[in-house]
């Protein structure tokens, strides 16, 4: 017996299987009326009934008020800072107007690094000791549907109507009602300008071919994030990386361990790009578009012709959080169009704040037209988001893509 | 004749082979707990954890079981990985052994007062953290630096560069594993009493052949625990493979982790670690069998 809602939990969780047992399920104290149904309806069936909705993520006991703190994990270089002074200045400003004390960590340094970390004690319903996590989609999906994430409440949150209307609606989290994006961004070519002039003979790298140019043979590097670096080669392939079969996959794996076997790609990366190209030893790149932004002038970028890929990083409540409540009011505060120009001018990467970039003006007019962080149409319309993957795809993807990268 | 015996002042051999037994006990206590907290336990979940099977009800999840198959499987999947990390560790080491033996020497027999000072610079770089030093690295190899300049220049290189290539690999090796090469190759060299050197040379050893035949022999143990330390160490290392090889230039290590992180896959990347850890095993007991020193066990 199936209802109708809880059909729609199903395809909310996707294919995405939970792990969540229901003897879990029932132990979570904030259970939502949808996961009751589930576990309900799960009683006189099997297990995986009641796995198959999505579970919700015990609450603790919300310290916020009495406690007036919060800790926030982050990527590195992921927030405005000032540089001389080394401190934050949005942050700092958040703090003064509302006297929470804010830990903030920048711990995330990879998706998959970060969930290995924490996995054990969410597994077995333990505080991860952080109130505010940012995580990639496709991880934030995970977290979702494990319920290891807090259901947002957004009456703390009325900032987040100005959340821009592209994505408000997305496959892993409909109704945003778990997460809130923090900056999107582009994966792209980027690359050295005057070496790119000295090498192939030309200031722009338009196509995935002049990367794969014989004379660049050991100056490229890609990024060690699967779904950026086979997002572009299977676009370039001619395929959708939004929508795509495993023939496509296949042949895109074909080609990334050629040019990894040929030493046409010096190494595979994660932050560590943006150093090599720095020092001279690679020319060019894919990497993302931020970070390439924030090198400086004698670097450029751009997405290939055959289309780059987009992915969001998105800010979600782990479970058992004793500062829900703080947590949201930082949510809330981000959301303002103000301090989202603030972050964003340091940052380079897409605000998902609408009318961010009216208060830009007063923020540095200069960046009113960034494309990289306000994208003009076109570059939306070349960017793919990568298709959802359930965990059977994830790991078999994911081991094809690591063979190819010499794991 | 009744011989008179001590009866109450002296305890009986009995006894006092308990009661120093039992001293005996109490000190292996600490460190018995402490290994079988930090040790025992952990590897046995790790050998259990690498018997286990994917759950047949939820994907990514795995159940107890008794799989056999996983360590043929990755056998199979990491061969290459696995000779490499021997390979690019056996170099290391014999390049560390090459460079810290003459050191170690000079420490020990001429350095005369600034010995502390040396032995101090040798652990120095130690103060930094691991990671710092081997990120330093990539500064020093990079394709615009000196040194690659200089070997390019002298067509010194087959690949036009150092950094993300073996060589670069087993340098890092070399230089991050140097001091746990010199410092046991330092305390046995120390212990060589020079009159026995004097004394070769009173019976008309050459200098080379005194070497050979007293101070060599003598050292024996100092090279047998220093290569054990780097060896070991290195055979099984990820960052320096990761952060200046490249994707050829993968270690064993870098395969444990990736099926650690990035698979979640806990049952090859134990069955990996505890293949790792079985076959150093075994190869440092037939090299301590054949260095002839059992007594270092």
């Amino acid at each position: 017996m199936m209802s109708k809602r809880q059909e729609t939990i199903a395809a909310i969780a996707g294919t995405m299987k939970s792990s969540v047992s229901r003897r879990r399920l029932l132990q979570a104290a904030g259970l939502s009326s949808a996961a009751m149904v589930a576990a309900a309806c799960g009683a006189g069936g099997d297990e995986s009934a009641s796995a198959s909705g999505t579970p919700s993520a015990a609450a603790a006991e919300d310290m916020s008020d009495k406690d007036k703190t919060v800790v926030w994990s982050n990527w590195p270089l992921y927030i405005d800072v000032n540089e001389d002074t080394g401190s934050r200045p949005t942050l700092e400003a958040f703090q003064k107007e509302t006297g929470i004390t804010v830990t903030y960590n920048e711990d995330v340094n990879d998706n998959n690094e970060f969930y290995a970390k924490v996995r054990t004690q969410l597994e077995q319903g333990q505080d991860i000791g952080r109130d505010l996590v940012v995580l990639t989609d496709w991880m934030a999906g995970l977290w979702i549907s494990n319920g290891y994430a807090q259901k947002l409440d957004k009456a703390n949150i009325p900032n987040s109507a100005n959340l821009i209307p592209k994505l408000q609606d997305v496959a892993f989290d409909p109704g945003r009602e778990y997460s809130l994006p923090w900056q999107s961004g582009f994966g792209v070519l980027g690359w050295n300008i005057q070496s790119l002039q000295d090498t192939l003979g030309t200031k722009t790298l338009t196509s995935v071919d002049q990367l794969f140019d014989p004379k660049l043979k050991g100056r490229v590097t890609v990024l060690s994030e699967m779904r950026d670096t086979m997002g572009i080669l299977l676009a370039y392939q001619g395929a959708d990386p939004s929508n795509f079969t495993d023939d496509q996959w296949n042949s895109a794996i074909e080609l990334l361990t050629q040019q990894v076997d040929s030493g046409q790609i010096r190494q595979v990366t994660g932050n560590d790009y943006a150093g090599a190209l720095e020092s001279g030893d690679v020319i060019a790149v894919i990497g993302w578009s931020g970070d390439i932004v924030q090198l400086g002038d004698a670097y450029d970028l751009g997405l290939p012709e055959t289309g780059g890929t987009l992915w969001t990083d998105n800010m979600l409540i782990p479970a058992l959080a004793q500062h829900k409540k703080n947590a949201e009011l930082i949510m809330n505060y981000y959301y303002e169009p103000k301090v989202a120009a603030e972050v964003a001018a340091y940052v380079q990467y897409v605000t998902p704040v609408q009318g961010a970039q009216e208060a830009m003006k007063d923020v540095d007019p200069s960046l009113v037209d960034a494309q990289w962080i306000f994208p003009p149409q076109e570059i939306l319309d070349n960017s793919y988001v990568f298709m959802p993957l359930d965990t059977a795809k994830e790991e078999q993807y994911q081991r094809d893509f690591q063979k190819a990268i010499g794991n | 004749m009744v011989a008179v015996v001590p009866t109450s002042a002296q305890a009986s051999p009995a006894q006092v082979a308990q009661r120093s037994s039992k001293t005996g006990y109490a000190l292996l206590a600490p460190g018995m707990l402490w290994l079988i907290v930090f040790f025992a336990v952990p590897f046995i979940t790790l050998f259990l954890t690498s018997l286990q099977a994917p759950s047949p009800t939820q994907a990514g999840k795995y159940v107890p079981a008794f799989e056999l198959a996983n360590y043929g499987q990755a056998l199979a999947d990491y061969w290459p990985q696995f000779i490499r990390s021997f390979i690019y560790a056996g170099i290391a080491t014999a390049l560390a052994l090459l460079i810290a033996y003459p050191l170690a020497y000079f420490i020990a027999f001429k350095a005369g007062r600034w010995r502390s000072l040396m032995l101090v610079l040798v652990v120095a770089p130690s103060f930094a953290s691991f990671l710092l030093r081997t990120y330093a690295w990539k500064t020093i190899l990079a394709d615009e630096s000196f040194i690659t300049r200089t070997l390019n220049t002298l067509h010194l290189l087959p690949e036009g560069r150092i950094l993300n290539t073996w060589i670069a690999v087993i340098a890092g090796l070399t230089y991050n594993f140097l001091p746990f090469m010199i410092l046991p190759l330092y305390a046995a060299l120390e212990k060589i009493d020079p009159r026995l050197v004097e004394a070769a040379g009173d019976l008309y050893a050459s200098p080379t052949t005194a070497f050979r035949k007293v101070t060599w022999p003598l050292s024996l143990p100092g090279v047998v625990a220093g290569t054990l330390l780097t060896f070991i160490p290195a055979a099984g290392d990820y960052i320096n493979a990761q952060l200046l090889g490249s994707t050829t230039n993968r270690m064993i290590g870098n395969a444990i982790q990736v099926n650690f992180i990035e698979f979640r896959d806990y049952p090859t990347a134990s069955a990996l670690s505890v293949m790792l850890m079985a076959v150093i095993l075994i190869m440092v007991f037939t090299y301590i069998r054949r260095a002839g020193t059992e007594d270092l066990l």
